[in-house]
């Protein structure tokens, strides 16, 4: 988890601090998917106090693994703090989160969908599972 | 208690509050509305994922 995307603070790239991954908002009718390599504005909502590139991810945590050398295991990394856009007005549907790591050229990390919301004049909150190696936000397989 | 609506605060009493819930294998979310008359003057909503579904866009290539 500290190949192209450095999570932790002790990277194989080269990099001697965290990288910074921020995390935006998708349309309802966006394509928004497997196939999505880098953050794009195509589809992502627009909106009163809602900025194009959406906002920075809270990452105190660095990334676990459970791997040994004798054993495979999971690497696991969660933002540390909920995902929060304040005071914002989206009309139109939006169902989607893509993390995406702005220090590496925006490419993305992950997609993450829920039920199809709008926001009026409110605080949109997205608060993440629990860092575990089950319920992790992201989750590899390591070997 | 003031609420901040689309018409700057109003106090909540001017209001009516509706509130409703989402509760799946993905997430739990809650939303609450305040309404002037028929008019949505402010939706909140809270999303709480349980885990992830997600698609990984490099998964392959992290892996």
């Amino acid at each position: 988890m500290t190949a192209t995307h450095n999570f932790g603070v002790s990277p194989t790239r080269g990099a001697s601090t965290a990288d910074t991954f921020k995390a935006a908002l998708y349309l309802a009718s966006a394509t928004i998917n497997a196939s999505t390599t880098a953050y794009s504005a195509t589809g992502e909502v627009t909106g009163t106090n809602y900025s194009a590139g959406g906002v920075t991810v809270t990452n105190a945590t660095a990334p676990a693994s459970t791997n040994s050398s004798a054993t495979a295991g999971v690497g696991y990394w969660t933002p540390s703090a909920s995902i929060t856009y304040t005071n914002v007005t989206l009309s139109t549907a939006f169902d989607t989160v893509l993390i995406y790591n702005s220090t590496q050229s925006n490419k993305a990390v992950s997609v993450h969908t829920f039920g199809s919301q709008t926001v009026t004049a409110g605080t949109f909150t997205l608060t993440m599972p629990s860092n575990t190696t089950t319920t992790a936000l992201l989750r590899l397989a390591t070997t | 208690m003031l609420v901040t609506t689309i018409h700057g605060e109003m106090d909540d009493s001017l209001l009516v509050k509706k509130e409703g819930s989402l509760d799946n294998d993905i997430e739990f979310t809650t939303w609450t509305e305040y309404w002037l008359d028929d008019e949505l003057v402010h939706r909140s909503v809270h999303v709480t994922l349980k885990t992830s579904p997600a698609l990984f866009a490099e998964a392959a290539e992290i892996a």
